[in-house]
């Protein structure tokens, strides 16, 4: 693994925790965008070129901005004054190192992992497009399906709502 | 450690992060963000398995990885939605002050 893809990992991460610490909330949407291009980065580096601009296309243009606008929407910069986290948030940090770390031990000591590294494969996107039309063309029209309702619900659910009389 | 134990470790902690952030966060959009997070730490899987895999000929983990990122898409604007509407109801996406299912 080379020095760029431990500077896209490293800022992944920092982005990621960031996203998660910061006070402000628009700080932590920046921190998430930086973390989702790094993310980009590392699959870049790893051959996957379609996935990584798909990830800034979806993720930096799309769910960032998005999640921008809902924190603009509903306005609550959080005060000074009150506690950043959740009460029992000890447990929560223990929860997440445990898994964490039981997870990066089962991988280390997994038989898996060390299989020989095959040669950087070509993908070309034009074989990436000629599967997606071909072989799972049901499960690319079941998303197009997805999305759209999940379109249509997301407006329903935020619609405004007529007083009650 | 190989290259796909590194990018599976790299991938956990990742986890982790969205994790703690998800449980210990008061307010519902953070912690929609720290799922964002554990969704990506879970694409990176998919793509570090096609790259290292016996059969990285085959587009089965890049596949995967493009219909994980749109389910991910529809995820998050519900999820808004749900939270704005929250925000008008009650005016607050302080996830503690959302109790009146508490028995």
């Amino acid at each position: 693994m080379g020095t760029a893809f431990c500077i896209a990992a490293l800022l992944t991460l920092l982005g990621g925790v960031g996203s998660m610490c910061f006070r402000n909330l628009v700080h932590c949407a920046f921190a998430l965008a930086v973390s989702f291009v790094g993310l980009a980065a590392c699959y870049l580096l790893l051959g996957a070129e379609f996935v990584g601009f798909a990830q800034v296309l979806v993720y930096v243009g799309a769910v960032a901005i998005l999640i921008v606008i809902a924190m603009l929407l509903t306005r609550n910069i959080e005060s000074k004054h009150e506690p950043l986290v959740a009460g029992g948030w000890v447990m929560g940090v223990c929860v997440a190192v445990l898994a964490s770390g039981s997870l990066i031990l089962c991988v280390v000591n997994s038989s898996v992992v060390q299989g020989p590294v095959s040669a950087r494969p070509t993908m070309s996107t034009r074989a990436l497009g000629e599967q997606l039309m071909g072989d799972y063309v049901m499960a690319l029209e079941g998303i197009g399906l997805l999305l759209t309702a999940s379109l249509i619900g997301a407006v329903v659910i935020a619609l405004r709502e007529k007083e009650e009389r | 450690m190989s290259p796909l134990a590194q990018c599976l470790s790299f991938s956990c902690l990742l986890f982790g992060v969205g994790l703690a952030g998800a449980l210990t966060r008061r307010n519902a959009i953070l912690v929609l963000v720290g799922i964002e997070l554990m969704l990506n730490a879970a694409n990176l899987n998919f793509i570090a398995f096609w790259r290292f895999g016996p059969h990285p000929e085959q587009l089965t983990g890049i596949l995967f990885a493009i219909f994980s990122i749109g389910i991910a898409a529809a995820e998050t604007a519900v999820g808004l939605a749900l939270i704005i509407t929250i925000y008008r109801h009650r005016g607050s996406t302080n996830l503690d002050d959302l109790t009146s299912l508490k028995g």
